[in-house]
């Protein structure tokens, strides 16, 4: 009994910053509408900033002046990327912003390890809370129930500051409509970067608060952020008492998930959260997401298959590609095969995305089943590769089936945390059930046929099953299952007014997804010869979607251009620099600044520059359109 | 004149909407743009305030063009913009909703407080705390008034008023017009309700298929029943 409320007091102790940092997310999402992926990395540098600053002045002021004014730099550092950055880019489909600040989060990685050093660095204890309480014999240390109490306080100083100034009240009303709070003489843009700054100080002194109880690390940002998402999710995202409550809920399901379950510790916490997600499609405080008032004509370019010049072209491509192996050394081959197993797997996903406008954040979840699937039929079937390769996939279609039943009754950021939560478990279940999957030593030994050893021989066989597999998602994109499925993206109740099945499209088209990238994980697990759960995890999945938002979300061949950029790019830099993060993650920057629409979208718009009189209107008018939407 | 408008084009994506519109409001005048569903009456105010993305033409506001600026610089020089769908801040409470419409006094102009605004809708002043989504269509619509109002402008484009009301609350706000407009405001209405707009305004415009078609005083319009067949009737 003495030993759970111990372990009940811990766990609220840990609630608290995963309370700051969740609420920060929140916040911003709820005002800016954005998903801020560097979130952990504010984190992050909360902490490495207050090490350096309580390191350097000792005593209770260096103490808490230190967490206190690392906060406030960070703060100031977020406040200079909302301005310098996200500014640029609101105009831009929602994900980008994503995108964007998914690449500021890999260049802090580095920096962190280039200033700070890629050792773990203790902090130092709290002044004044350096002891220990007994509680029935039992000791808790007695700065977890000063975290304790501060996790309320913070929760109360929020709620007056949302509702007894003006600028709560403005956050607010931003948070539900931000077009009418500009129409009334408000200026978004300061709102928006004090928005983001106070985010990004709760990020920061969530971390900085965290020194006197953890080391300081550079992996600590990815360790949070997934466990964030859960807590915003779970609470509601936008709102600050869902986030408290969900903290304490996750904080409490760690510390006792590991006594009563230790096999299934790990995904106690994303079972709750596909429960919540099921029973309350917007969490336990949220609120239905309006529908966004978007601005009209984004992608004013109509779909349209290829001509028969584009295609000849395309032919043309596939067969200088084809002709490769004879000149091409092999690691370049080997390198070419990785990228094509990649471009189908980004264009899975972009079906999904793009075409179903389900933005999924845990594609890897059916790359890394297909994997596995054909993993195991050759170890424990002894199956040869073609078996594998035709059946493999199997478990990644039988997994969308599965997930996808769920995942499509959500919409929006919702559907990304439910995909995300399921590749998690997935992978948890690739991690723990070591009997079956070897865990963390993967499966080894999964070897192509002879004719397909060599690098030419697999190169040949992975463009021969990614061209046709590109080719037939294409052909479903123009097809009449391609336009139901459009139409139950751009509006649902329209479409269902024409008596499409929106869920069941949505569905088909999540089985569909899963089931090639599937084939894309078991040509990868040939391609390596094993397969290991980090084939499952965020960072394949976050692969994915950076490689559909290069090319250009709103584009049909974007995904195929993207994955070539990104993979090919993220080898080489691999291959040539230490850095290789900072260099990513700045390029990446550099690239959704320069082409919010992607890089095909991008050249779709050189394409087009003089676009047609919309209706009539003189030559003249046409121009001056083309000049508005420029400078929008 | 207070506000002109000329030569006004606007596109939503690929469509274009507003064809050389022109109009204008004199300085505390109240003027009545009239027109079927869809004509192009919301656009044309969305397009004067710059929540039209793609638009073309100049928008002259107390002898500046305005056309270039980010609404709530539009807004805040004193040109309030009551939109169609009401849009109140639903989690908001009645108080609240004004905080956030509140804007410097400005000189010249009438300032306004709560208290003022409740002597106008003595409705609102019997619920200062409710939030807006718990409100009658009718309080919603003083509510999005009072709201602009809060933000002192000198002239208010008003989208539909008069739409969905029952008719005793449709003449309580023709008479809150009349009060706005002894303040000294300029005032511009969009109306499908002949009637109402008759009620309250000395000149009128009307719009169809996105066109200005008439442009006249109210007499005017009176004198001339085919003109009012022709663009109004349904």
């Amino acid at each position: 009994m003495e030993f759970l409320l111990v372990q009940a007091l811990s766990g609220l102790a840990s609630a608290a910053s995963l309370f700051l940092v969740a609420s920060g997310l929140s916040i911003i999402f709820g005002v800016m509408r954005i998903v801020n992926f560097a979130h952990g990395a504010f984190y992050m540098l909360g902490a490495y900033v207050a090490f350096t600053l309580t390191d350097r002045f000792a005593g209770p002021l260096g103490f808490w002046g230190g967490v206190l004014v690392a906060s406030l730099v960070v703060a100031a550092v977020g406040a200079l990327m909302e301005m310098v950055l996200l500014r640029r880019i609101y105009h831009a489909p929602e994900l980008f912003q994503l995108l964007a600040t998914f690449g500021v989060t890999l260049m802090v990685e580095d920096l962190v390890v280039l200033i700070w050093g890629s050792e773990d660095l203790m902090g130092p204890r709290a002044p004044g809370f350096t002891g220990a309480v007994s509680v029935f014999g039992r000791l808790v240390p007695s700065y977890d129930f000063l975290l304790i109490a501060l996790g309320p306080l913070v929760l109360g100083l929020l709620w007056l500051l949302f509702h007894r100034t003006r600028w709560g009240v403005l956050v607010r009303a931003a948070t539900q409509d931000r077009e009418m709070v500009a129409s009334l003489g408000v200026n978004q843009k300061w709102l928006f970067t004090s928005v983001f700054a106070l985010g990004v100080f709760l990020a920061a002194f969530g971390g900085a608060l965290q020194i006197p109880r953890t080391t300081v690390s550079h992996a600590m940002d990815l360790s949070i952020i997934v466990e964030v998402f859960v807590v915003v999710v779970i609470g509601g995202l936008g709102s600050v008492t869902g986030a408290f409550v969900a903290a304490i809920l996750v904080s409490e399901l760690n510390a006792f998930g590991i006594l009563i379950l230790p096999q299934i510790s790990m995904i106690t916490v994303f079972l709750v959260m596909a429960v919540v997600l099921v029973v309350r499609p917007y969490g336990l405080f949220g609120k239905p997401e309006g529908a966004p008032r978007a601005a009209a004509g984004i992608s004013i370019r109509p779909w349209r298959p290829m001509t028969n010049l584009e295609r000849s072209g395309v032919a043309a491509v596939v067969v200088v590609v084809a002709l490769m192996p004879l000149f091409a050394g092999d690691y370049t081959l080997s390198v070419g095969s990785e990228i094509l197993v990649y471009v189908l797997f980004a264009a899975s996903l972009h079906f999904l995305m793009t075409v179903g406008g389900l933005s999924s954040f845990g594609h890897a979840a059916y790359f890394g089943l297909g994997a596995y699937g054909a993993a195991l039929l050759v170890k424990y079937f002894g199956a040869p590769m073609e078996a594998a390769l035709v059946i493999g996939p199997v478990l990644g279609l039988v997994g969308a089936v599965l997930f996808g039943w769920f995942c499509v009754r959500l919409s929006g950021v919702y559907f990304a945390m439910l995909t995300l939560a399921f590749a998690q478990i997935t992978w948890s279940v690739a991690f723990q059930w070591v009997e079956v999957t070897g865990g963390d030593n993967g499966i080894l030994g999964i070897w192509p046929s002879s004719w397909a050893s060599t690098p030419q021989g697999f190169f040949w066989l992975a463009l021969a099953i990614v061209v046709v597999c590109v080719a037939a998602l294409r052909m479903l994109v123009f097809s009449p299952f391609g336009f139901g499925l459009r139409a139950a993206r751009d509006s649902a109740l329209r479409s269902e007014a024409i008596g499409i099945n929106g869920k069941s499209t949505q569905w088909i088209a999540f089985i569909v997804a899963g089931t090639f990238a599937g084939i894309a994980g078991a040509l990868f697990a040939f391609l390596k010869g094993s397969v290991f759960p980090e084939t499952l995890g965020i960072p394949t999945s976050v692969d994915g979607l950076v490689m559909v938002l290069l090319g250009g979300i709103e584009t049909v061949s974007g995904a195929v251009v993207g994955a070539v950029v990104y993979k090919a790019l993220a080898i080489w830099l691999m291959s040539k620099t230490e850095l290789s993060k900072l260099v990513l993650g700045g390029v990446i920057v550099l690239l959704v600044v320069a082409f919010p629409k992607g890089i095909v979208g991008f050249l779709e718009d050189l394409r087009h520059r003089r676009p047609k009189a919309p209706g009539g209107a003189g030559s003249e008018g046409a121009v001056d359109v083309a000049k508005v939407e420029a400078a929008r | 004149m207070k506000l002109e408008v000329s030569g006004l084009n606007s596109f939503y994506g690929q469509a274009h909407i507003l064809f050389d519109v022109d109009f204008a409001v004199g300085e505390g005048e109240v003027v009545a743009l009239l027109g079927r569903n869809g004509a192009g009456k919301s656009t044309s105010f969305r397009s004067v305030v710059g929540l039209v993305g793609q638009r073309t033409g100049k928008v002259m506001f107390e002898g500046e063009d305005v056309s270039r600026l980010p609404t709530y610089d539009i807004v805040r020089r004193g040109l309030g913009y009551v939109p169609e769908d009401r849009r109140i801040f639903t989690e908001l409470t009645v108080e609240e909703n004004f905080v956030v419409g509140r804007q410097a006094p400005r000189s010249g102009v009438a300032t306004w407080t709560p208290e003022r605004i409740y002597e106008l809708f003595p409705n609102l002043g019997e619920m200062r705390r409710r939030p807006g989504g718990h409100m009658s269509g009718g309080e919603q619509q003083m509510l999005t008034i009072g709201r602009t109002l809060m933000g002192n402008p000198s002239l208010v484009l008003l989208d539909e008023p008069s739409e969905g009301l029952a008719p005793k609350i449709v003449e309580q706000m023709a008479d809150a017009i009349m009060a706005m407009k002894r303040e000294g405001l300029s005032i511009i209405i969009s109306e499908q309700n002949l009637h109402f707009a008759k009620l309250i305004s000395d000149r009128a415009y009307i719009i169809e298929k996105g066109r200005i078609r008439f442009s006249g005083t109210m007499a005017d319009l009176e004198a001339n029943p085919e003109i009012r067949d022709a663009y109004l009737a349904v």
